[in-house]
């Protein structure tokens, strides 16, 4: 390239301390004050060889004194006095100007959009098309400019933090409520052009649309969970209703809900009727058992019976006998006994007593 | 180099700056969410990109747009749906329950002239609606019950709030769209009292479900027993003489023959006895 014309259409003399051209500038040259050496060849085919002083590249120390020769001699006079002019007299503007043209049309012309984006192409503020991910071309800035839109899908958490929310259920019951939304951006131009504020109005719909939702049912269903399906399916549906009148391009994915307590304040009464669920439970269950006992008893006694009846009904008479003088002998042998003769007296001495004495004696004797 | 030109071409140059600044003065560049009044001396003209239901995006006129330079003036107007937020505001129902209700309003701009020559511009729009829809929403809801408000009237309620404002909106150029109550909660005052009534409540629960166990454990003994009852009866029925001679001598052995407090009675016998009928000898 040495000697070449650059594409600018200028030689490649006095490069501003870039080389901008490529030219290699002779080592011992850097010095400015010193012996001009022998040219090495022409350098520019367009001048003779030998009819100027050696060429080299201008240095930063030649530009500046360039410079101040000029000033001190009030010839530069106008145009554009602060570059060093490129030979044949023509301004450096035009190239620095083509560079940066070139350096703006790539960067504002070339976009890069994410696996989870898209861009919105503007042509002067008129919607022109939607890129997806990958790279595009667009015109340059202004003509065309690209909004990204993150579409993946957003979690938002109302509320946010830890603070008790409190909302009115069927019953005029509060719950203290926390709930998540899933949503995601299904129609990116429309999500950029038709609202105001995209985000807060999801958040604001979610808002209505759930409070709607849990104020259909009662407390109780709230809490113990035979609600929730509910409440979530039909806050999604009022939600994708109400943001589709709005032509918002939100779908939402789903509504979930993370807390449905019993407010701080009445977590005591609350744990009461659980408290009494378990005494119920509790007393229940014991009658059961009682029941059981009673019935296995009631069995157990007629199936005795049964069997003692069977026998007796082989030979009634006897069995009666037996049974009655069974009965006697343990009930007389295990008491103590007095036979009184004569009918209507009453026996004055404490016979059972002494007796009884004596008969404690010999079973702590006997080892009983 | 410039100055050779300048000096040559002085009149061309200045004629070409004037017209840049000239062509720069009559493009307007309107963007999607904007529509944009075209406003000569002082007179509202026509409306680039004004809205209209159901175009496609890229279709509506946003882009660029030429104006008479400094005769038009441009207004922009915003597109979108725009929101009114309510201050949260305490509502009397019917049955006398203050209920706070914190709601929104969405509308849009469907007649941009009417905005600059009613209001001036969007925000004062906003002012002018925010009390509108204040007083239409306390008196559309102090029409109603409380319970009402917060169930099956509130879609009722609310499509009469939004007709109401949208009445006064058109009069400014707003097509009111929607208005939602994002809640409608009970004041502090009256909280306390809920709460005081949910703890009742749940009182009233637990006692309940107490009694209901105890019912039923009691249903469930009585069942029991008349179960025993009917096996007792179903067996023993077969022959009472024989049951009457069997439990009493069952009940002479636990009460007499107990081990455990042996010879705790003295038993007084007639000789006459049954038991001691061998006695005699007979």
């Amino acid at each position: 390239m040495a000697g070449g014309r650059s594409p600018w259409g200028g030689g490649n003399r006095g490069g501003d301390g870039e080389s901008d051209s490529g030219q290699e500038q002779p080592e011992g040259e850097a010095g400015d004050g010193s012996e001009p050496e022998p040219p090495r060849g022409p350098r520019n085919p367009w001048l003779p060889p030998g009819d100027s002083p050696p060429r080299r590249s201008a240095n930063i120390e030649d530009i500046f004194r360039h410079r101040d020769h000029r000033r001190s001699h009030g010839s530069g006079g106008g145009g554009m006095p602060r570059l060093p002019q490129r030979p044949g007299g023509k301004s450096w503007f035009p190239l620095i100007v083509g560079a940066i043209v070139l350096l703006w049309i790539g960067i504002t012309s070339v976009h890069m959009v994410g696996p989870k984006e898209s861009g919105i192409v503007t042509t002067f503020g008129r919607y022109s098309h939607t890129i997806g991910p990958g790279v595009s071309m667009t015109f340059p800035w202004p003509i065309q400019s690209v909004k990204l839109i993150d579409i993946t899908i957003q979690r938002d958490t109302i509320p946010e933090g830890e603070t008790e929310k409190l909302m009115l259920t069927s019953d005029q019951n509060l719950v203290d409520f926390s709930y998540l939304v899933r949503w995601f951006v299904k129609n990116p131009e429309r999500f950029e052009f038709e609202l105001d504020d995209p985000r807060a109005t999801v958040v604001q719909v979610a808002e209505a649309a759930m409070r709607a939702s849990v104020a259909e049912v009662p407390l109780v269903d709230v809490i113990g969970g035979a609600g929730r399906a509910q409440i979530e399916q039909n806050t999604r549906d009022r939600m994708q209703k109400i943001l589709d009148a709005y032509q918002s391009g939100v779908k939402i994915q789903g509504v979930e809900i993370k807390k449905a307590d019993p407010p701080a304040k009445v977590n005591a009464a609350f744990q009461q009727v659980t408290a009494a669920q378990q005494d119920a439970e509790r007393m229940q269950s014991e009658a059961r058992a009682w029941a059981q006992q009673v019935i296995a008893r009631s069995q157990g006694d007629a199936a005795a019976f049964d069997k003692v009846y069977a026998q007796y009904k082989l030979a009634p008479e006897v069995t009666k006998r037996r049974m009655y003088y069974e009965t006697m002998e343990r009930v007389l042998s295990n008491n103590d006994k007095v036979i009184i003769e004569a009918k209507g007296v009453t026996p004055y001495l404490p016979l059972q007593e002494v007796r009884r004495n004596t008969e404690q004696k010999t079973t702590t004797e006997g080892g009983q | 180099m410039f100055t050779q030109l300048w000096q040559d071409h002085k009149a061309s140059i200045v004629a070409l700056g004037a017209l840049v600044v000239l062509a720069m003065a009559s493009v307007v560049e309107i963007p999607e969410t904007e529509q944009a009044v075209v406003i000569r001396l002082g007179d509202p003209v026509r409306v680039i990109n004004g809205y209209k239901p159901n175009v496609d995006f890229g279709e509506t006129g946003a882009g660029l747009s030429l104006r008479i330079p400094f005769l038009e003036r441009l207004q922009r107007i915003d597109k979108r749906l725009l929101t009114i937020d309510m201050d949260p505001q305490e509502v009397l129902s019917t049955d006398q329950l203050r209920l706070e209700v914190d709601a929104y309003a969405r509308f849009r701009i469907v007649d941009p002239e009417k905005v600059v020559r009613k209001a001036g511009n969007v925000e004062r729009v906003k002012e002018q609606l925010q009390p509108i829809l204040t007083s239409v929403l306390r008196q559309e809801l102090g029409k109603r019950t409380f319970q009402s408000l917060l169930t099956a009237d509130r879609g009722a309620a609310m499509r009469n709030i939004r007709d109401g404002l949208d009445r006064e909106a058109r009069e400014y150029g707003a097509q009111v769209v929607d208005v939602r109550i994002k809640r409608a909660d009970l004041p502090a005052a009256a909280l306390e009292s809920a709460f005081q009534r949910m703890n009742a409540a749940r009182e009233q629960e637990a006692t309940t479900i107490r009694a209901r166990g105890e019912k039923n454990a009691q249903i469930t003994r009585a069942g029991a027993e008349a179960e025993a009852a009917r096996t007792y009866a179903e067996a023993y029925g077969k022959d009472p003489a024989f049951y009457d001679f069997y439990r009493a001598m069952q009940s002479y052995d636990a009460t007499f023959s107990n081990t455990s407090n042996r010879g705790s009675s003295t038993i007084l016998m007639s000789p006459d006895n049954e038991y001691l009928r061998q006695f005699k000898g007979r």
